[in-house]
C-alpha cells in the first residue's frame, strides 16, 4: 500500500482555489486602493466590493443592501445574536430559542446573553441529530426576540428543516437566523424563498481565504451597528474593506454555488462507500441521518478507542481527519453535538469526522477504507476498554 | 495540538505494550467517562522492576506517557519507581501541552497503582509506602 495524502477535513478548513487566488492576487499590490477614495485606483476597489457583493447577494437569492462583510462566521454570528437581542430588548423582548447543539459561535453567544439577564431555551435533537420543527414552536414565547437554528450542523453534517422553522417563526413574527457556514456551497440556498431574516456564512469553509464572512440581514431589520467609526458596510461595520478577501469570496461563492446538485450526488456516492466500508468494522455506528445530511460529512463512533489517538494514526497515514469539531479540541470533554444525540461518554470520545469534497477519487476512498480498520485494530489491541467490550459481548 | 516529536514517536512506536502474565502487581487508573484508562503490569523480582507492559484507553498524550513511564521504571528498583513523578515523564518527553499534563498524573498513578498491588500481594500494607491514590476527576 503507497502512502498516500488525503484531505478529509474539509469542514474544518479549505485551500484557497486556483480561481480565488488568481482573482485576489491584484488587489494585494497593484490595486490597492481604499474603496472610498475618490480617484480611479479607489473607485476599481470599490467597484470590486460591489462585484463581490453582487455574486454574494445573487447566491443566497438576496438583495445586494442585504449582505454585510464581516471577518469570519463566528462574528456573523455574535453580531446577529447579539445585535437582533439589543433591537427587541428595547420591544421588551428579551427570550433567545436555539437548540442545544449549535457551533460554539452561538451557544457561547447565548451564554453570554443569559448572563446578561436574557432568557435562552434550547430545543433537542433527536437521535438522528435532526430538530423537530415543533419544538421550535413549542419554545416561541410572546417575548421571544430572535430563533436561532443552524442550517447544517458542522460536526455531524445534518441538514436542519429551515423552510419549516422559517415559516413557523414568520407566522408568530419572531426574527429567525440562521448558521450556514456549513451549508453554504452545499445546499441550495434561496433566503427570501426560504422565509430567512439573517445568515452567516464563512469563507473559508469554500476556498475563500480565512479572515472573511458575510452576515446577511433582510431588509427592514435595523440590526445596530457592530463597528463606529465610518461608513463602510453601510456604517453598520466600519473599518477599511478587506478587499482582496472580499474579491475572493464573490468568485469562492460563485464556484460553490455552482451545479451543487451534480456534485452533491457524486461526492454522496464516494461518502456512502466510505461509510459503508467503515462501518465493516465491529462496533461503530453513523452518527447523523444518512440521507438528511451534508454530501461530503462522515462521522463514525468507533468503541473502544479515543479520537484524538485516531487522528494521529492516521496522520502518519497521511490522512487529515477531525474528532468532532476541532474547535472542541483543545478541551477534554467529548463533544456536545454526540452527546446531545445520546451517545454516552465513552462512545463520543471515539468519534471520527471525514469531511470530502469533489476532487477525492475512487482511489482516495478505497485507501481510506483500508486504512482505518488497521488503525483502529492497533489501537484496540492494546486499549483496556475494548477488552472490557469484548469480554462482555462473549 | 503541539506535541514534541518526542510523545509522537512514543505514541507512534509506543514501548512496552501489552500484559505480563502472573504480574507481580498491576494496577488500572481513570475511568472510560473521562477518556483515559491505563492498566500497568509489573514483573517484580528481588526488588527490581524486570519487566512493565501497559494497555491504554485514551489520546496521544495518554499512550506516549504510559509508554515512557514503562521506560523509566523499568530496571529500577520498586524504591526508585515510587519517586517517579508525573514532572519526570514529562521531562523525559520534552514536554506536553498544558491540557494534556493530566495524562501524565495518570502514568505516575498508573505505576503507584500497580505498585500498591505488588505490596498488598505481599501482605503488605501498600498505604503507609505509596500513600493513596485518587481517582481522577470526572
Amino acid at each position: 500500500m503507497k502512502k498516500r495524502f488525503i484531505y478529509a477535513d474539509n469542514a474544518a478548513t479549505t485551500a484557497v482555489s486556483e480561481n480565488v487566488l488568481n482573482a485576489m492576487l491584484p488587489y494585494f499590490r497593484y490595486e490597492y486602493g481604499n474603496p472610498s477614495s475618490i480617484y480611479k485606483l479607489g473607485r476599481d476597489n470599490e467597484q470590486a466590493v460591489i462585484d463581490a457583493r453582487n455574486k454574494v447577494a445573487k447566491a443566497l437569492g438576496a438583495d445586494p443592501k442585504e449582505i454585510f462583510f464581516t471577518s469570519c462566521g463566528s462574528e456573523s454570528d455574535n453580531w446577529a445574536i447579539k445585535g437582533v437581542a439589543e433591537l427587541m430588548a428595547a420591544k421588551g423582548k428579551k427570550h433567545i430559542v436555539t437548540s442545544v447543539f449549535e457551533h460554539h459561535a452561538v451557544l457561547h453567544t447565548t451564554e453570554y446573553l443569559q448572563k446578561k439577564g436574557y432568557d435562552v431555551t434550547y430545543v433537542p435533537i433527536n437521535e438522528k441529530g435532526l430538530i423537530d420543527p415543533e419544538d421550535v414552536k413549542k419554545a416561541i414565547r410572546d417575548d421571544t426576540a430572535l430563533v436561532t437554528i443552524m442550517y447544517a450542523n458542522n460536526e455531524i453534517g445534518t441538514i436542519q428543516p429551515i423552510e419549516e422553522i422559517a415559516k413557523i417563526c414568520k407566522e408568530k413574527g419572531v426574527l429567525f437566523h440562521t448558521d450556514a457556514v456549513q451549508a453554504v456551497g452545499h445546499v441550495n440556498i434561496d433566503v427570501h424563498k426560504q422565509g430567512i431574516d439573517l445568515l452567516s456564512l464563512s469563507g473559508h469553509k469554500i476556498h475563500a481565504q480565512k479572515g472573511i464572512g458575510v452576515l446577511y440581514v433582510r431588509k427592514g431589520i435595523n440590526i445596530p451597528n457592530l463597528i463606529h467609526g465610518g461608513g463602510q458596510e453601510k456604517g453598520k461595520r466600519a473599518g477599511t474593506e478587506n478587499v482582496p478577501a472580499i474579491v475572493g469570496l464573490g468568485v469562492a461563492i460563485e464556484d460553490a454555488t455552482k451545479n451543487i446538485d451534480e456534485k452533491g450526488k457524486k461526492i454522496t456516492a464516494i461518502r456512502n462507500k466510505i461509510i459503508d466500508g467503515i462501518l465493516k468494522i465491529p462496533y461503530t455506528r453513523l452518527n447523523g441521518d444518512r440521507d438528511k445530511r451534508l454530501p461530503g460529512n462522515i462521522n463514525i463512533s468507533i468503541e473502544g478507542i479515543e479520537g484524538e489517538s485516531i487522528l494521529l494514526l492516521l496522520d502518519s497515514y497521511g490522512i487529515c481527519a477531525s474528532s468532532g469539531s476541532a474547535c472542541t479540541s483543545g478541551s477534554l470533554d467529548p463533544s456536545h453535538v454526540l452527546l446531545a444525540l445520546g451517545l454516552t461518554h465513552e462512545v463520543a470520545h471515539g468519534s471520527l469526522r471525514l469531511s470530502i469534497e469533489d476532487d477525492l477519487t475512487e482511489d482516495d476512498a478505497d485507501y481510506i477504507i483500508e486504512v482505518v480498520p488497521k488503525v483502529v485494530e492497533r489501537l484496540r489491541s492494546f486499549s483496556p476498554l475494548w477488552e472490557g467490550i469484548i469480554n462482555n459481548a462473549v | 495540538m503541539l506535541y514534541s516529536d518526542k510523545v509522537i514517536d512514543h505514541f507512534t512506536n509506543p514501548r512496552n505494550v501489552g500484559e505480563i502474565e502472573n504480574a507481580d502487581g498491576v494496577g488500572e487508573i481513570g475511568n472510560a467517562k473521562c477518556g483515559d484508562i491505563m492498566r500497568m503490569y509489573l514483573k517484580i523480582d528481588d526488588g527490581i522492576i524486570t519487566d512493565a507492559k501497559f494497555k491504554t484507553f485514551g489520546c496521544g498524550a495518554a499512550i506516549a506517557t504510559s509508554s515512557m513511564a514503562t521506560e523509566l521504571i523499568k530496571g529500577n528498583s520498586v524504591e526508585d519507581a515510587l519517586k517517579l513523578t508525573n514532572k519526570a515523564v514529562v521531562e523525559a518527553l520534552d514536554g506536553l501541552p498544558p491540557v494534556k499534563i493530566h495524562c501524565s498524573v495518570l502514568a505516575e498513578d498508573a505505576v503507584k497503582s500497580a505498585l500498591s498491588d505488588y505490596y498488598t500481594k505481599q501482605g503488605i500494607d501498600p498505604v503507609p509506602i505509596v500513600g493513596e491514590i485518587k481517582e481522577p476527576e470526572e
